[in-house]
């Protein structure tokens, strides 16, 4: 279990979470959703252990995160930031190599059999990003959605029991959007606690287990997507009216006045 | 990668002997005896080109570790103020008319990057960021460079005015095996911090958040980086005064032979680096010209132009 307990986030003076409390269970897939500025990547990060908290707790099952070995947290969380920002035209399987970093020398680990495990989970990833034509590709030649593929794939290299990442369904296309969430489902369904940034309302509503919507910093509704994400919520919170339309699993947003 | 490193080996391993033949006399097996020539070499031409090997390497290593760290192919290992923080303590020892007396001028510039490398943990340590570390340095280089500057327009005589100007363009005429055993260990040390840091390096590639989700600290990571930049600059410096470009030059001619991750450039670089000085001050020494061409100048000759090389097709690039 990934908790915070009245977690009071500040950014250069100014709070940005304002007493979180939560607690996200593996085996499921989470959404964070809210307005721009309402405190989702800060809440994120805090849960990654990269942003301090000014006070609360934040726990990972009974230990404290900020206390656990950077090596070691690295191996326990994944964490994908908003922007693929690549410094190096390094080619996608070196990017998605890099997601090993972690586990380079672990005490009690063989070399061999550590070499082994790279190399397995880097094949791995790169299946399950569909990388594999893109191998030698050097980043500076993909397009948007290729290089955030590439990114998850990355994370996904890693093989951590948490992934935490920050819109990850930002620049890609409909099939890929598609595609990433069923693999980000696939992977809480193999275990992995998932939680993830969402602006698409209707990707949350029907890819997420469960939703949480943070407000001004606080968090306003949390619990399956259809209580989470109802109407009520999102008008209040968006200030947009709004409808939701379709069946279950397959669900649009209509907004507008003419909805309302 | 390893090819790569092999390869520039053997390169050094060649160039070392073809270098020590030539010079303002030519001593060949095949050409007229040279009377001296055994002390000519061992005296003079080894320990310098051995000197000029360590001193390029530990440039080249530097520099690729620099471009690293800021996650910026336009650094050069100066930007951090420890090689202006160095040159000032040189400068320092020959205003006060102490360089003459052994190790001194050396002692002087050591503390000098000791001292820049302490103002910058001082000033930018706190956070482990990288932007307030970039501008403190910046700092710190203008503040010695000023102080540099106060002390030539200060300094007693004529005489000492020339011996800084002289110092500070950076050669390596005339050092013994006594400058090699000062720089050598320093930069060696340096390095293998340096090389070190490589696997961090490697995560920086994706910026410094996901870095730190990689489990890279960036406090420490600072702090190792600070000392393997000291290390290699200071020693550097203080037994050959500025030489500049080749931390911006090599990291770049060697990078599209590597897989570009800054881990696999460091070691190449440094082997590349410590060729390009020893073949560069070679032909400094074999010039025919009545006062010798400074190393330090010869490289920013070829330096300047390479870097306005580079900024076009960096902004061919982003255009």
């Amino acid at each position: 279990m990934l908790s915070v307990r009245d977690v009071v986030v500040k950014r250069a003076g100014r709070t940005v979470v304002e007493g979180a409390s939560l607690a996200l269970e593996r085996g499921e897939l989470t959404a964070i959703c809210g307005p721009n500025g309402a405190g989702k990547s800060s809440l994120l990060a805090v849960l990654a252990g990269l942003l301090p908290a000014a006070s609360g707790e934040v726990m990972l099952d009974d230990r404290q995160v900020p206390a656990i070995p950077a090596r070691e947290k690295a191996r326990l969380i994944g964490f994908l930031p908003q922007q693929a920002d690549v410094a190096w035209d390094i080619s996608v399987e070196t990017l998605v190599a890099l997601g090993r970093l972690p586990w380079r020398s672990v005490p009690g680990r063989p070399a061999r059999a550590s070499r082994d495990a790279d190399r397995h989970a880097i094949a791995s990833a790169m299946t399950a990003m569909e990388l594999e034509a893109l191998a030698l590709r050097p980043v500076s030649q993909i397009s948007g959605g290729e290089k955030a593929r590439a990114a998850m794939g990355r994370v996904l290299a890693g093989e951590p029991e948490w992934i935490l990442a920050d819109e990850p369904l930002a620049n890609l296309d409909l099939s890929h959007q598609q595609a990433l969430a069923a693999s980000l489902k696939g992977q809480a369904d193999a275990g992995r606690g998932v939680v993830v940034v969402m602006h698409d309302l209707a990707a949350a509503m029907n890819h997420a287990g469960r939703v949480i919507v943070i407000d001004k910093g606080r968090v306003v509704a949390d619990g399956a997507p259809e209580q989470a994400l109802s109407r009520e919520v999102i008008e209040t919170v968006w200030q947009v009216p709004c409808q939701w339309l379709g069946e279950a699993g397959a669900r649009a947003l209509a907004m507008g006045q003419s909805v309302a | 990668m390893r090819r790569l490193s092999l390869l520039l080996l053997a390169a050094l391993v060649i160039a070392l002997p073809l270098s020590l033949l030539a010079g303002r006399v030519w001593i060949a097996p095949w050409a007229e005896p040279v009377p001296n020539a055994t002390a000519i070499l061992m005296e003079l031409r080894l320990p310098r080109g051995l000197l000029a090997m360590v001193i390029g390497a530990g440039l080249g290593g530097a520099g690729a570790a620099m471009q690293g760290y800021l996650r910026n192919p336009l650094a050069d290992p100066g930007l951090f103020g420890i090689a202006p923080g160095a040159a000032l303590g040189a400068v320092m020892a020959l205003f006060l008319g102490l360089a003459a007396i052994p190790f001194v001028l050396p002692a002087f510039a050591l503390i000098g990057a000791g001292g820049a490398m302490a103002l910058l943990a001082i000033i930018a340590g706190r956070t482990g960021g990288i932007a307030l570390f970039t501008l403190a340095g910046l700092m710190i280089a203008s503040l010695a460079g000023t102080l540099t500057s106060l002390a030539i327009s200060l300094s007693p005589n004529p005489f000492s005015t020339s011996e800084i100007v002289t110092w500070l363009m950076g050669a390596l005429t005339d050092r013994s095996w006594t400058d090699l055993w000062i720089a050598a260990p320093l930069t060696l040390a340096g390095l293998v911090v340096l090389w070190r840091t490589g696997p961090s390096l490697d995560a920086l590639t994706l910026g410094e958040q996901a870095a730190v989700s990689l489990g890279v600290e960036a406090k420490r990571l600072q702090w190792w980086i600070v000392l393997g930049i000291g290390l290699v600059i200071g020693a550097g410096v203080a037994v050959a005064g500025i030489i500049g470009f080749v931390g911006l030059m090599v990291p770049h001619l060697v990078r599209p032979f590597t897989d570009r991750r800054p881990s696999t450039l460091i070691v190449p670089s440094a082997l590349a680096g410590g060729l390009l000085v020893l073949v560069a001050d070679t032909v400094c020494r074999a010039l025919p010209m009545a006062i010798e061409l400074r190393l330090g100048i010869a490289l920013s000759l070829l330096g300047a132009p390479f870097f306005l090389a580079l900024l076009l097709r960096l902004r061919r690039e982003l255009a």
